[in-house]
C-alpha cells in the first residue's frame, strides 16, 4: 500500500498535504517517542496521539513518512510546519490507537 | 543636561559587519513612531504629568506634525526652580532643533549622538513633518536585533560549509534546557553529514538515536549542556555533558523503565526511561558518569561498518 490509499479512509482527515508518497508496509504504534526510535521501522505508519513538532523529529530521524494522529488531538501549526518541511504527511482521526492499528492492518492485508 | 549618550563605535575600528549594518539600517528602521507630543499651548506642569505618566524625558512641541521646539525634564527641573512650571511651553521650548531625516543611515543619528551630547533625536520625513524620536537605547535595540539575525545567518553558512568529504568531522552542539523545540537539531545535522557520506542507514540510525536521545536527557534532566560529535572514516564518538545536576541513583537511571521525568515531559512522550538503555543498545562503547551536584557525562562510539567495494576506501 501507498500513502495515498489512506486518502480513501473516511475516518482519517488529511491535515499536512504536502508530503512524498512512499510505500507502507507495516505499522508502529506508541506514544513514547524513544520507543518509536528504538523499533519503528521507516516504512511504517505512525499511529500516535503525540501531536507536536518532536513526533516529527523522531519520524525524521527513523525515516517515517506518514504520521496518524489519534482520538483527534490538535495538531499544533508548527508541527504541520514542521512535517511539510520534510514532506511528511499527517491524518488526523477520531479513532483511538487500538481502531486506528485495525484500520491500517486491514489496508495492509488487502495490499 | 549634559548627558553622555556617547555610542562608541568608532567608524575606522568597527568590523566590516558592523559598518555594513549601520550604513544598511536606516533611522527609520530603529527610532521609535511611538510619539508622545504637547502643544505648544500646553502649560509646562502638563508636559510635566505627560513625562511622568509615560516615562520619557523629552517631549516634542508640536503644531500640526510640525515640530517647534522640544521640552526635555531639564527645562521642567529649571521650570520648578525658578517658579514657572505654570507657563506655556512654547515660551521655554528649545528651538535649538538638531532634527534627522528618517531615510538617512543609522550611522548618522550615531555621529550626532557624539557630536551634540542631546538624549533624544527628533526625526522628520521628507516633508519636514515629525515621524518619531530616536534615543541611544533605540539605536542599541535596532543594532543588537540586526546583529542577531547576522550572526544566525552567519552560523547557518558556517554549517553548510563544512566540508562533508572532510574524513575528520568535530563539532559542538550546545542543548539548552527545556528547548523542545530544537531538539533534534544536532542529531538531524549529523545524519545529514552521514548520509551525504553513504554510511550504512543502519550505522546512520545508531548514530542519529544515541545523539537525540542525548539531545532529549540534557533538555529534560540538566541544566543545559553539550553534544560533542567527532566522526572519522571508522566510528563516531559522541560525547554529551552537562554540568548539574547530576543524578542521584546513576545504576538506577541505566534499567530501563527507570524515570524521574515529571508528568508534562512524559505527556509530551518522553521521560518514559528509555535514553540510556537506548544509547546503549545502539553503542559500541558505552560509558556514563554521573554524580549528583556534578551532572552527567555519556560518552557512545559507532563504529561503522566497511563501505562497499565500490566506495573510495582507502
Amino acid at each position: 500500500m501507498i500513502i495515498r490509499d489512506l486518502l480513501t479512509c473516511k475516518e482519517l482527515v488529511l491535515v499536512q498535504k504536502d508530503f512524498d508518497d512512499a510505500v507502507i508496509s507495516g505499522g508502529y504504534t506508541s506514544d513514547l517517542l524513544s520507543d518509536v526510535m528504538a523499533h519503528a521501522a521507516a516504512d511504517n505508519v505512525l499511529i500516535t496521539i503525540q501531536a507536536h513538532i518532536n513526533t516529527v523529529a523522531v519520524a525524521k530521524l527513523v525515516g517515517i513518512r506518514v504520521l496518524l494522529i489519534a482520538n483527534d488531538r490538535e495538531i499544533l501549526e508548527d508541527m504541520v510546519q514542521a512535517a511539510q518541511k520534510e514532506k511528511i504527511a499527517i491524518f488526523r482521526s477520531k479513532l483511538n490507537q487500538f481502531d486506528l492499528s485495525v484500520l491500517v492492518g486491514r489496508l495492509l492485508a488487502e495490499g | 543636561m549634559i548627558i553622555d549618550k556617547n555610542i562608541p563605535i568608532k567608524m575606522e575600528e568597527s568590523t566590516s559587519l558592523i559598518l555594513d549594518l549601520i550604513y544598511r539600517l536606516k533611522i527609520k528602521d530603529v527610532m521609535s513612531r511611538n510619539l508622545v507630543v504637547a502643544l505648544p499651548e500646553d502649560p509646562l506642569d502638563h508636559i510635566k504629568a505627560l513625562m511622568k505618566q509615560r516615562n520619557v524625558t523629552g517631549i516634542p512641541i508640536v503644531k500640526k506634525d510640525r515640530l517647534l521646539g522640544i521640552l526635555s525634564i531639564d527645562d521642567i527641573f529649571k521650570a520648578l526652580d525658578n517658579g514657572y512650571i505654570q507657563e506655556l511651553a512654547e515660551k521655554h521650548m528649545s528651538k535649538k532643533l538638531v532634527m534627522l531625516e528618517e531615510d538617512m543611515p543609522l550611522a548618522f543619528a550615531i555621529s550626532y549622538f557624539d557630536k551634540f551630547k542631546y538624549g533624544r533625536f527628533p526625526v522628520v520625513d521628507k516633508n519636514n513633518l515629525l515621524v518619531g524620536m530616536i534615543t541611544s537605547r533605540d539605536i542599541n535595540v535596532g543594532l543588537l536585533m540586526a546583529i542577531n539575525k547576522e550572526v544566525a545567518r552567519m552560523e547557518e553558512l558556517l554549517a553548510q560549509n563544512t566540508p562533508v568529504d572532510a574524513q575528520n568531522i568535530r563539532k559542538t552542539f550546545r542543548i539548552r534546557k527545556y528547548d523542545f523545540e530544537h531538539a533534534g537539531n544536532a542529531s538531524n545535522r549529523i545524519k545529514k553529514l552521514l548520509v551525504d557520506r553513504k554510511l550504512d542507514p543502519r550505522d546512520i540510525r545508531r548514530v542519529a538515536v544515541a545523539m537525540y536521545e542525548m539531545e532529549i536527557n540534557i533538555a529534560v534532566h540538566s541544566e543545559g549542556g553539550s553534544l560533542t560529535v567527532a566522526i572519522d572514516n571508522d566510528q563516531a564518538e559522541i560525547i554529551a555533558k552537562d554540568a548539574a545536576p547530576g543524578i542521584e541513583h546513576p545504576e538506577l537511571a541505566l534499567q530501563e523503565g527507570y524515570s524521574t521525568a515529571n508528568e508534562w515531559i512524559k505527556s509530551l512522550g518522553f521521560g518514559a526511561g528509555m535514553g540510556l538503555a537506548n544509547i546503549r543498545r545502539v553503542s559500541d562503547e558505552f560509558e556514563f558518569q554521573s554524580a549528583l551536584g556534578k551532572g552527567t557525562v555519556v560518552r557512545s562510539v559507532v563504529r561503522f561498518k566497511r563501505k562497499k567495494e565500490n566506495e573510495d576506501d582507502h
